[in-house]
């Protein structure tokens, strides 16, 4: 009973911040039809920034309750600044180019990136343990565990609800789905579709930055953070389907609790399984198991 | 099949340019640089597959599935049955490669674009995720491979180089066969429609299956060549999905223009590692990246483009 | 005209989860013979040759080719035995010439096996071509990519593919549809001229009545995937039921 509790509430932990980046990097297929493989650098530059900030909080003895609202905005300022840069310069550039191409320029991008974050932040690790000692332990079905990993849970949760809701209650959701579904109708019906991608892209990376940035004190941030993720998140996202947004749930759900059975049950399957998966969803059901509506053309 | 091959203008060119590279290698340019050519000329056998690939619009994000396949059959034959010999080693690599490719290629000629790649992505990370946590296989520190030898005797690095431009030679002028044949012209002729192939009575998923396994077996002898060459196989360094970029940034970089192309790229590669970790061993990840945005965007073609402006090569009423 | 038949179609049904597309068709085509398949848009014509070619598999009935069952069979094994068809927007290689679409065409139907790994720059085949690519009277565009010619043009390439095995029986989809005015007798004239020389039985899906009238022996009409009327083009063209349901409107 213990072992499957393990399972569930690691899995689930997981299974949370995989949602978080996985989302963003949904989205952005969703919309622009295009694999950003430069999302690991929205999760990197997340963490270090987070990171960074904490640190300065903690250095000057600023009130621990600053630790949230930094971890958030470095999400929002990363997203941000990195998600312009890149739609702006790159991609907006290649929208009609063959897709391995722009799938080729976003590794470029996320190679650069991964360099210019040694630049910046230096190689040594950053441990910015600060904001989930400050939230302390607590006993859940005779398991020990930091209060920290379960808010982690409560955001995915909370970003999960703003999503469904922004795409089905709101003007802007509505426009979203409709460019989803077709680009071109929607240009025809007057939908500024630029306009639509940079928010769309700006929106994913800030996603991207919020997994990194809410992770990071429960982890050592150090280069090459973001390489595992990448594929893993490529995972989520085939297995859930590309552009399916309840896809990026169940994928993630899916990908964390195998991981944590895999971890705690036979460590040597950890990777293994996750991408076996991928290659059976793909055989099976390429769209994902949650593809989004396509019209059919002709 | 390989009638008249030595007539064909890019075979002649390749074994010149390979020729010169033996003789300018050993007893021109520095040592050091024999390494670069090697590795170059290895690694360009995985290229010429992708790039076998590549001319048909599929890419494969997880070559290095074979790649990394054929340098761990390299080193587990020397582990469990001793062998040494290069010769052996190499066809070992291109067949148990070829092999799995084989069965693979079932499953993957179904697919086209995006999941064409992401399959491939994903079987390549699954057989990583093995080899990372195989205790047996050393983990991610990976195995060692003991130098070869050539008929029972030691065989030295400069052999060594020459045996690897000779396979390397057999290959690409396998591959300038195969590209100027019928069943090479399917390839452009898939990319272009594929509803009229079928209906021109050629199975379009077997013309597909035939060259990835074609692909597959040249990745494998590129990842036999390179255990051979660095003494070493490991995950990281030859199957994790950087390593099937890495390639697929090469191919790119390279021009898919001629059975050349993929050779050159590779060690121009080669050169860009070496002198970038001696000047910025930070950077080395931005310079990739960098050079694959200006590839991209300025220069689609490849370095083989660039070649063939300069040197007006292209225009023969060769095969292409 | 000898009458062997070459193409027997018997109560071919095709239905799309309740969409009844073809009901009932019964054909028997003999050896040289030339037939116009007409009838409105959706009436059963595309769904027909389809069948025929492989392209789609019929819910129920049977398809014989010189006898043989084929019924069910791939459109690349059609071709191999002799059953060809041209598209109705022309299924051609843009980005090659049209002696290299003629080769490669050539080169799948005479080579098998490992000659396919042979040269595809075969004196014999390449000659083969150019008396095909003067046929079709598209010799003068042997060296054009496809993509900067005329629809016509590739029209006729496109049926040239298709001749290229020497079939006993060759489809046409609407071969002057998307061919300006002037040209489409010019290129019925070519290519009906070419596959009378060789016998090939003809079947074309057509929605021009000139052109039916002047090149068919015999009209196939179509109406909600039934075909109401099988005779020779004058008692066609005045049948009732032909009148109403598919040239009246």
């Amino acid at each position: 009973m213990q072992f499957w509790a393990t399972v569930f509430l690691d899995g689930l932990t997981y299974a949370s911040y995989l949602f978080i980046v996985s989302l963003g990097l949904t989205i952005i297929f969703g919309v622009m039809k295009i694999l950003n493989v430069a999302h690991g650098s929205f999760y990197a530059w997340g963490a270090y920034t987070a990171a960074f900030a904490i640190g300065i909080i903690t250095d000057n003895d600023l009130p621990e309750a600053l630790f949230f609202p930094a971890i958030l905005l470095s999400a929002i300022l990363v997203g941000i600044v990195l998600g312009y840069i890149i739609e702006r310069f790159i991609l907006r550039k290649m929208y009609n180019q063959d897709i391995h191409l722009i799938v080729l320029a976003t590794f470029g991008v996320f190679l650069i990136f991964e360099d210019l974050i040694i630049i910046t932040f230096g190689v040594d690790p950053y441990l910015p343990y600060q904001p989930a000692m400050m939230l302390g332990w607590v006993d859940i079905v005779g398991l020990n565990r930091g209060v920290y990993q379960l808010t982690l849970i409560l955001l995915a949760s909370v970003v999960a609800f703003s999503c469904w809701y922004g795409l089905t209650k709101t003007k802007w959701g509505k426009l979203l789905q409709s460019v989803i579904y077709d680009r071109e109708i929607s240009e025809a019906m007057g939908i500024n579709v630029t306009k639509v991608y940079v928010v769309t892209f700006i929106g994913g990376a800030i996603l991207g930055a919020l997994g990194g940035a809410y992770v990071a004190p429960t982890t050592s941030v150090s280069p090459g953070f973001a390489i595992d993720l990448v594929v893993l998140s490529f995972a989520v996202v085939v297995i859930g389907g590309m552009g399916s947004i309840p896809g990026a749930l169940i994928g993630s759900l899916i990908v964390g609790l195998l991981r944590a059975f895999a971890v705690h049950q036979a460590p040597i399957l950890e990777l293994f399984v996750v991408f076996a998966v991928m290659a059976i969803v793909l055989i099976i059901r390429p769209e994902g198991l949650f593809a989004p509506p396509k019209a059919r053309k002709i | 099949m390989f009638t008249g091959i030595f007539k064909d203008t890019s075979v002649r060119v390749l074994i010149v340019f390979m020729i010169s590279l033996c003789f300018i290698s050993s007893f021109i340019l520095p040592d050091w640089m024999q390494n670069n050519f090697m590795y170059g000329l290895s690694r360009g056998l995985a290229i010429l597959g992708l790039m076998l690939l590549w001319r048909t619009n599929l890419v494969s994000f997880g070559h290095a599935l074979y790649y990394g396949f054929g340098a761990y059959a390299v080193a587990l034959c020397q582990k469990y049955f001793g062998i040494t010999d290069i010769l052996l080693r190499f066809t070992i690599a291109v067949a148990a490669a070829g092999i799995l490719g084989f069965f693979l290629g079932f499953i993957l000629r179904k697919y086209r674009e995006i999941f064409f790649a992401m399959l491939s992505l994903a079987f390549s990370m699954v057989l990583y995720g093995l080899l990372a946590k195989a205790e047996f296989l050393g983990s991610t520190d990976g195995m060692s491979i003991s130098p070869s030898t050539l008929f029972g005797l030691e065989l030295t690095r400069q052999y060594l180089f020459f045996l690897i431009t000779f396979f390397v030679i057999c290959a690409a002028v396998s591959i300038q066969a195969y590209l100027r044949s019928t069943l090479g012209h399917l390839t452009t002729a898939i990319q272009d429609n594929e509803i009229r192939v079928e209906f021109l009575g050629f199975s379009v998923q077997k013309a597909i299956h035939i060259k990835y396994v074609i692909s597959a077996c040249l990745a494998g002898g590129a990842g036999g060549l390179m255990a051979a060459s660095l003494g070493q196989v490991d995950p990281d360094s030859m199957v994790n999905w950087n390593v099937s970029g890495e390639l697929v940034f090469i191919t790119i970089m390279s021009g898919s223009g001629n059975i050349l192309a993929p050779f050159i790229g590779a060690i121009i590669f080669e050169f860009i590692r070496t002198y970038a970790f001696e000047w910025a061993p930070q950077a080395w990840a931005a310079i990739v990246g960098g050079t694959l945005l200006t590839i991209i965007f300025f220069f689609p073609g490849g370095i083989w483009s660039i070649i063939e402006k300069v040197f007006n090569y292209g225009k023969k009423k060769d095969v292409k | 005209m000898s009458s062997n038949i070459v193409l027997k179609a018997s109560k071919l049904n095709k239905s799309f989860s309740g969409i009844v597309a073809a009901k009932n068709i019964n054909v028997s085509i003999n050896q040289g013979e030339i037939v116009g398949i007409i009838g409105a848009n959706g009436a059963g014509k595309t769904v027909f040759v389809n069948m025929i070619t492989g392209y789609l598999k019929p819910t129920s009935g049977k398809i014989e080719f010189l006898g043989t069952d084929i019924t069910g069979i791939e459109p690349r094994e059609a071709t191999h035995i002799g059953l060809c068809r041209s598209f109705q927007i022309s299924q051609v290689f843009m980005t090659m010439t049209v002696k290299q679409n003629l080769m490669i065409a050539m080169s799948l139907a005479k080579k098998s096996g490992k000659q396919l790994l042979d040269p595809i720059d075969d004196d014999e085949i390449s000659k083969e071509c150019d008396s095909i690519l003067e046929l079709y009277k598209i010799k003068d565009q042997k060296d054009n990519i496809v993509s900067t010619l005329s629809q016509g043009i590739r029209k006729l390439l496109d049926i040239a593919m298709a001749v290229v095995g020497n079939p006993k029986v060759i489809l046409l989809d609407e071969p002057t549809s998307g061919v300006s005015v002037e040209e489409k007798f010019g290129i019925m004239d070519i290519v009906i001229a070419a596959l009378k020389q060789t016998e090939t039985s003809v079947l074309f899906v057509e929605h021009d009545m000139e052109i039916v009238e002047r090149y068919v022996d015999r009209v196939m009409a179509f109406y909600q995937g039934e075909i109401i009327c099988d005779a020779p083009p004058k008692e066609a063209l005045s049948d009732k039921k032909v009148i109403e349901y598919v040239l009246g409107h």
